[in-house]
C-alpha cells in the first residue's frame, strides 16, 4: 500500500480497485446457504439487507466520517414506503424497491443540508434528534402507517411475475442478495473514484480539504444522498420480503444496532458493514432467545471490548495479523 | 380558564427541574473534557435503584435514602472514570460514544436481572402526597419539594462555582485547558470531583424521579435521550444554559402533551433542531 502511494494518484486509486481473491471468494460462500442452511434462507435474507444497511452507514460513517444515530429514518422511509405501494394495489417489486430508494433519497437529499452543517456532538443530537422526529411522526399517523400494530396487508406480486415469494425464503435470499451486491458494486466504485477519495480527505481532515479546493459540504452531502437512497433500498427489501412494516424499522433501536454491527466488523473498509451484520445476527438468533435484554448485555461488553481492544473491528483485527505476518 | 395554565406551567417546571438534575453533570463534563457521556443516565438510574432498594428492602424512609443514592452514583462513576474513561479522553467521539453505550446497554441488562423488568413501586411519606391549594389552583407537594430541592442545588452550584476556589478551577479548566494546566491547576483532579459530583447529581436525579415518571431498567435510555437534548439545547458547560435549556424542553414537554397529545414528543425533538440550526453551539454555548 505504502509502495503504491508513490505513483500517481490514478494509478493507486486503480490498483486498489483490483478484486481480490478474498472478495472474490466471499461472494461465492454468499451462495453456501442454498445447499448448506436450506432451512435457514429466510435468516439469510434479513442478513443480506441488513448487511445493506450497514454498507450504507459505512459510507457516510466509515468514509465520510458523518457519525449518525438516526441513520434508520431512511431505511423506515424505504420500507413503509414500499410497503405503502403495495398495500393500495402496487405489489410490483422492483419498482418498489426503486420507488422506497426514491422517496429514501429525496428525505436524504433535503436533510443533507442540514447535516452537512454540524460537526461532533451537535452532528449526533441533530441525526438523533431527525430519527426520533420521524418516529413521532409515524407514530401519529396511525391511520396510514398502522401505529404501533405496524402496518398489515402489505401483498407483493411475483419477481417478473414467475418467482413468488414462498415460505422457505428461496426467493426473497436471491432477491435480497442480488440487490446487496448490485448495491455493493455502487458502493465500490464510489469509493476507489476520485470523489471517494476526496470523501476519506475529509474524513481525516475538515479544514484542510477545503483549503485544497474540495467542496466538502458539497461532497458531503452528495454521499449522505447515496446512502440515503442505499438505506432506503435496504428497507424497502425488508417491507417486500416479510410483508409487514413495524415502528421499529425506523426507531433508535435499529439506527444503534447497525452501528453495532459496523464497529464490529470494521469502519471504513466496505467488508466490514456486511461482516459484522452476519456475524451480529447470526449470534442474535443463536443467543437471544427469549430474553433480548440479556442479549444487549453481551452486546455492551462486545462494544466495551472492542473500543479498548480492536479498535479498527475484525477486519482491522485481520488486517493488523496478515500486515505482521507478511513482515515477519 | 388561567387555572390549568398555570397548572401546565407548573408541572412543567417541575419537570424541568428534574431534567435539569439530571443532565447539569453530562454538561460540565462534556463541558470540560468533551466527553460523550452516554452511560450518564445509567448513573442516574443506579440512583433510583439505591434509594428502591434501601425503601423496600430496608425500610428506610425516603429522605434518609437520598444521600445515599448520590454517593452510590458518584462512586461508582468515579472508579469508571479512573479505570475506563479516563483512556478515552483524547480519542475520537466515535469510541467515546461507543463505549459509554456499551456502559449503558450492559447496565440496562443488568437491571432488568437483578430487578426485573416491571417498574419499581415506592411509597412516598404521606406529607409529600397531598397537595397544596393556592387561589383555586392546586399544587402537588411532590413537584414543590422538588423544585424547591433544585433551585437549592442550583444555586448551591451557582455559588459554588462563582465564589469557591474549586469553582474557580473548574471555570478555568472549562475556558481553556490548557492554560489551566499551564498555571499549575491539576486539571484531572477537578475533573474527576466534578465528574464524580455531576453523577452524584445524576444519581440523586434518579431517586427524585422515581415518584414522577417511575424506574424500570429502560430509564437508561428513555432519559438519555431528554438529557443530551437538554445539554444540547443549554450550551456545554454552563449550569445556567442547562437551567434555561430544562425548563423550556420541559415546559415544552408537558404543554405539548396537554394541549396537543396526538403530536406525543414532537414538540421537543422540534424545539430542539431549531435551536440547534439557529445556534449549533446551544443557546449559551461559546464553542
Amino acid at each position: 500500500m505504502s509502495a503504491g502511494a508513490l505513483a500517481s494518484p490514478q494509478a493507486w486509486l486503480r490498483a486498489q480497485a483490483r478484486w481480490h481473491p478474498v472478495e472474490v471468494a466471499f461472494w461465492l460462500a454468499t451462495l453456501a446457504p442454498y445447499w448448506l442452511f436450506p432451512d435457514y434462507l429466510v435468516l439469510a435474507s434479513q442478513i443480506a439487507i441488513t448487511a445493506l444497511f450497514a454498507l450504507s452507514l459505512d459510507l457516510i460513517l466509515g468514509y465520510a466520517g458523518i457519525v449518525s444515530l438516526g441513520h434508520a429514518a431512511f431505511f423506515g422511509l424505504g420500507a413503509y414506503t414500499a410497503g405503502l405501494a403495495a398495500k393500495y394495489g402496487w405489489g410490483e417489486p422492483i419498482s418498489g424497491l426503486v420507488l422506497g430508494a426514491l422517496v429514501a433519497g429525496v428525505v436524504g437529499y433535503a436533510a443533507s443540508f442540514i447535516v452537512a452543517r454540524f460537526r461532533h456532538l451537535a452532528l449526533i443530537m441533530i441525526t438523533l434528534g431527525m430519527g426520533l422526529l420521524l418516529v413521532e411522526a409515524a407514530n401519529s399517523a396511525s391511520w396510514l402507517t398502522g401505529g404501533n400494530d405496524g402496518l398489515q396487508g402489505v401483498k407483493m406480486w411475483p419477481i417478473f411475475n414467475a418467482f413468488r415469494f414462498d415460505l422457505y425464503g428461496v426467493t426473497a435470499y436471491t432477491y435480497a442478495l442480488a440487490a446487496l451486491f448490485l448495491v455493493f458494486l455502487l458502493a465500490r466504485r464510489i469509493i476507489h473514484s476520485p470523489f471517494g477519495l476526496s470523501l476519506r480527505g475529509i474524513r481525516d481532515n475538515a479544514t484542510r480539504m477545503p483549503a485544497l479546493g474540495a467542496p466538502s459540504r458539497a461532497h458531503l452531502r452528495t454521499i449522505y444522498t447515496i446512502a440515503a437512497v442505499m438505506a432506503g433500498v435496504a428497507g424497502a427489501l425488508l417491507a417486500q420480503t416479510t410483508e409487514t412494516v413495524s415502528l421499529e424499522s425506523l426507531g433508535f433501536q435499529r439506527s444503534a444496532d447497525v452501528l453495532v454491527m459496523l464497529i464490529l466488523g470494521g469502519t471504513g473498509r466496505l467488508y466490514g458493514g456486511l461482516v459484522g451484520a452476519i456475524i451480529f445476527m447470526v449470534a442474535r438468533d443463536q443467543f437471544s432467545g427469549n430474553t433480548p435484554q440479556f442479549w444487549y448485555f453481551w452486546i455492551g461488553m462486545l462494544l466495551i471490548a472492542v473500543v479498548m481492544f480492536l479498535p479498527n473491528g475484525i477486519l482491522g483485527g485481520l488486517a493488523k495479523l496478515t500486515a505482521s505476518w507478511r513482515r515477519a | 380558564m388561567i387555572g390549568p395554565v398555570i397548572g401546565v406551567l407548573f408541572d412543567g417546571f417541575a419537570y424541568g427541574m428534574l431534567l435539569f438534575l439530571l443532565s447539569v453533570g453530562l454538561s460540565v463534563t462534556l463541558g470540560t473534557m468533551n466527553f460523550v457521556n452516554l452511560a450518564h443516565c445509567a448513573f442516574a438510574m443506579l440512583g433510583g435503584y439505591v434509594t428502591v432498594t434501601l425503601m423496600n428492602q430496608l425500610t428506610w424512609p425516603f429522605f434518609a435514602t437520598l444521600p445515599f443514592a448520590f454517593l452510590a452514583a458518584a462512586l461508582v462513576s468515579v472508579l469508571f472514570e479512573r479505570v475506563l474513561f479516563r483512556r478515552l479522553y483524547r480519542a475520537s467521539d466515535l469510541d467515546q460514544v461507543l463505549l459509554t453505550i456499551g456502559l449503558a446497554f450492559v447496565s440496562v441488562a443488568a437491571a432488568a436481572y437483578i430487578y426485573g423488568t416491571l417498574q419499581q413501586p415506592v411509597q412516598m411519606p404521606p406529607y409529600l402526597r397531598g397537595s397544596v391549594t393556592v387561589a383555586g389552583v392546586s399544587f402537588a407537594a411532590y413537584r414543590l419539594f422538588l423544585i424547591g430541592t433544585a433551585l437549592v442545588i442550583t444555586l448551591a452550584l451557582v455559588g459554588a462555582l462563582e465564589y469557591t476556589r474549586f469553582g474557580a478551577q473548574v471555570r478555568a479548566a472549562v475556558d481553556n485547558q490548557r492554560m489551566a494546566r499551564g498555571l499549575g491547576i491539576n486539571v484531572n483532579g477537578v475533573f474527576a470531583v466534578s465528574f464524580a459530583l455531576g453523577s452524584g447529581l445524576a444519581g440523586l436525579g434518579g431517586a427524585l424521579a422515581i415518584e414522577i415518571v417511575g424506574l424500570d431498567p429502560s430509564f437508561a435510555f428513555t432519559y438519555l435521550i431528554y438529557v443530551l437534548i437538554v445539554i444540547s439545547v443549554g450550551g456545554l458547560g454552563s449550569i445556567g444554559g442547562s437551567f434555561a435549556a430544562a425548563t423550556l424542553i420541559g415546559i415544552s414537554d408537558v404543554a405539548g402533551k396537554y394541549y396537543l397529545p396526538e403530536l406525543g414528543s414532537f414538540l421537543i425533538y422540534l424545539v430542539m433542531l431549531v435551536v440547534l440550526m439557529w445556534r449549533p453551539a446551544g443557546l449559551f454555548g461559546r464553542r
